[in-house]
């Protein structure tokens, strides 16, 4: 990472920016807890978008929004738009299983499965598809390759995943993640529990994986936030305070709270 | 300063020392009854023991009929109560939580757990042995299955509730459908677990007496058909231990050593999956 760690990366201009994901009027609850408050923003095709905000602002609640992962609790609801490509992913009808084979998430503890390197990664791609041996092998290959995890186990292969490092294991979650080519991957805090140098290998394969994937981060650290985003959202107790280009939020954010809390005056 | 580390330092050494005292005490019983088995039932260890059925006084007989009848109830009771155990754990755990019903069944699995066997096998007894008019194996497993599946259910549940929700949520992210979750994430996290659970049951049920007197009854001769009355080995030593013919309590000596060392082998077993598991 050769480049000033607090220079925005420059963002595509507005006009190249095809919408993937369009959320609208979002209101999500926590049983009685009103957790998001009419959220409206877009990501952008190909480019990444970091949430940051205080804890507790909603990032996270937003984040698994995108991927109906709150789906899996009782008591937790959304009403509002969420449209991927124009289709209402908070439809009732929708099937959930292939809605997040379109959007992928990694979290923020690394969770590998209690299976072998390979298994973790060939295990996503056959419940989409039937390979052949040499089609699943080549499969694995390049999506370690993808996540630089390749050099590091190409001959520990049939290990458990679980006895890789931390920084080894987010990224074999990763690679499981890219196996199956989704089209956005959801990142939620992926680096809070890793050490800087895992942190920065996570931040470069940000950078490789956007332009192919449309990105969403939420995060809790501002400068990685300017480093590997193109857009920035605040969020501030369940509101969308500011939406734009991650250099205009950094340098002249035009709400008060926006620019408080990106100069670290709370939060 | 000084007082109080020292006060600490003492009360250390009385609470570490009775501490002590009560591992002794406890291993000490089952030190004595391993080696009052031995010591009585080893001698009576031949092979006319596993190839003989059991005989009148006076003729040399063995216990191949308990033993075979044990293994057949045994395994009878497993095939409906692990099933049963386990899936009903899998709900409680995965689908369940805390909703009504899931409340309920965990209660009434509490109470089923520390439910007096005779109580089951009478209950069995009216069920099953009644209407057909007869004693039967079969009846003497499902009183087992009884008795085994609710330790599974408690087990299973209990294992799976250490699956952390992350790996779920993880395995969800893929786009993995709800069972396969369940089947070979959850599962495979935790199965070492689930099989001890699982051996844990079989030795309780390999060990039962009062479920099978009511049930399976007994039975002199070889017997395979579950429909008939069937022998097992707690059985046996219950009848030959009363008995007033000396070489017949020397046989329930060696059937008591025989299922010990049987359910011994199970819980080693399950100590050694479990310890590979952790390592794969």
């Amino acid at each position: 990472m050769s480049n000033d760690v607090n220079a925005p990366r420059p963002a595509k201009p507005p006009s190249a920016n095809k919408d993937k994901i369009i959320v609208r009027g979002l209101n999500f609850y926590y049983g009685q807890n009103h957790a998001l408050k009419e959220v409206t923003l877009s990501l952008f095709e190909g480019q990444v978008t970091a949430f940051i905000g205080p804890s507790g602002c909603g990032k996270s609640t937003l984040l698994r929004v995108l991927n109906r992962m709150y789906d899996l609790y009782p008591g937790q609801r959304a009403e509002g738009e969420v449209l991927l490509d124009g289709e209402n992913i908070l439809s009732r009808d929708l099937d959930l299983n292939l809605l997040r084979s379109r959007v992928g998430m990694v979290f923020q503890k690394p969770t590998p499965f209690p299976m072998t390197i390979y298994d973790n990664i060939a295990f996503g791609v056959r419940l989409y598809e039937k390979l052949p041996k040499s089609e699943m092998d080549a499969r694995v290959e390049s999506s370690l390759k993808r996540t630089a995890l390749w050099g590091e186990v190409k001959d520990k292969l049939n290990a458990n995943g679980l006895s890789l490092s931390g920084g080894q294991q987010q990224r074999l979650c990763i690679a499981r993640t890219v196996a199956i080519s989704p089209e956005v991957i959801l990142f939620d805090e992926p680096t809070s529990a890793l050490d800087p140098i895992s942190t920065a290998k996570i931040e470069e394969l940000l950078d490789e994986l956007s332009g192919e994937y449309t990105i969403a981060i939420v995060t809790h650290n501002m400068q990685q936030a300017a480093r590997v985003s193109h857009y920035t959202a605040f969020m501030y107790l369940g509101e969308m305070v500011e939406f734009n280009e991650t250099n205009t939020v950094f340098t002249s954010p035009r709400d008060k709270r926006t620019q408080d809390y990106v100069t670290g005056r709370f939060g | 300063m000084a007082n109080l580390y020292s006060g600490r330092k003492r009360r250390n050494i009385i609470w570490t020392g009775l501490a002590y005292a009560a591992t002794v005490l406890g291993l000490s019983m089952l030190v004595i009854i391993l080696v009052t088995l031995i010591w009585n039932g080893f001698g009576g260890l031949s092979i006319d023991v596993f190839t003989k059925n059991t005989a009148p006084p006076g003729v040399v007989g063995g216990l191949l009929n308990s033993i075979v009848g044990s293994i057949v109830t045994t395994v009878i009771g497993l095939a409906i109560g692990a099933p049963l155990g386990i899936l009903a754990g899998t709900y409680l755990a995965e689908y369940g939580h805390d909703t009504r019903l899931a409340v309920v069944v965990r209660f009434i699995n509490d109470i089923l757990l520390s439910a007096p066997s005779i109580v089951v096998g009478l209950f069995i007894y009216e069920l099953l042995v009644v209407p057909v008019g007869h004693f039967s194996a079969l009846a003497g497993g499902v009183a087992l299955a009884v008795l085994g599946a609710p330790i599974m259910v408690r087990t299973t549940e209990d294992m799976l509730n250490l699956v952390p929700n992350t790996l779920r949520e993880a395995a969800s992210a893929l786009g993995m459908p709800r069972s396969l979750v369940i089947r070979h994430v959850a599962y495979r996290a935790v199965r070492s677990g689930i099989v001890t659970g699982v051996l844990l049951a079989i030795a309780r049920m390999t060990g039962e007496t009062a479920p099978l007197i009511f049930t399976a009854l007994g039975n002199s001769l070889f017997s395979l058909d579950p429909r008939g009355p069937m022998s097992s080995l707690p059985l046996i030593i219950y009848e030959f231990a009363r008995s007033p013919y000396a070489e017949q309590q020397k046989l329930a000596w060696t059937g008591a050593l025989i299922l010990t060392f049987a359910v011994l082998a199970l819980s080693i077993t399950a100590r050694a999956l479990s310890a590979s598991s952790k390592q794969n």
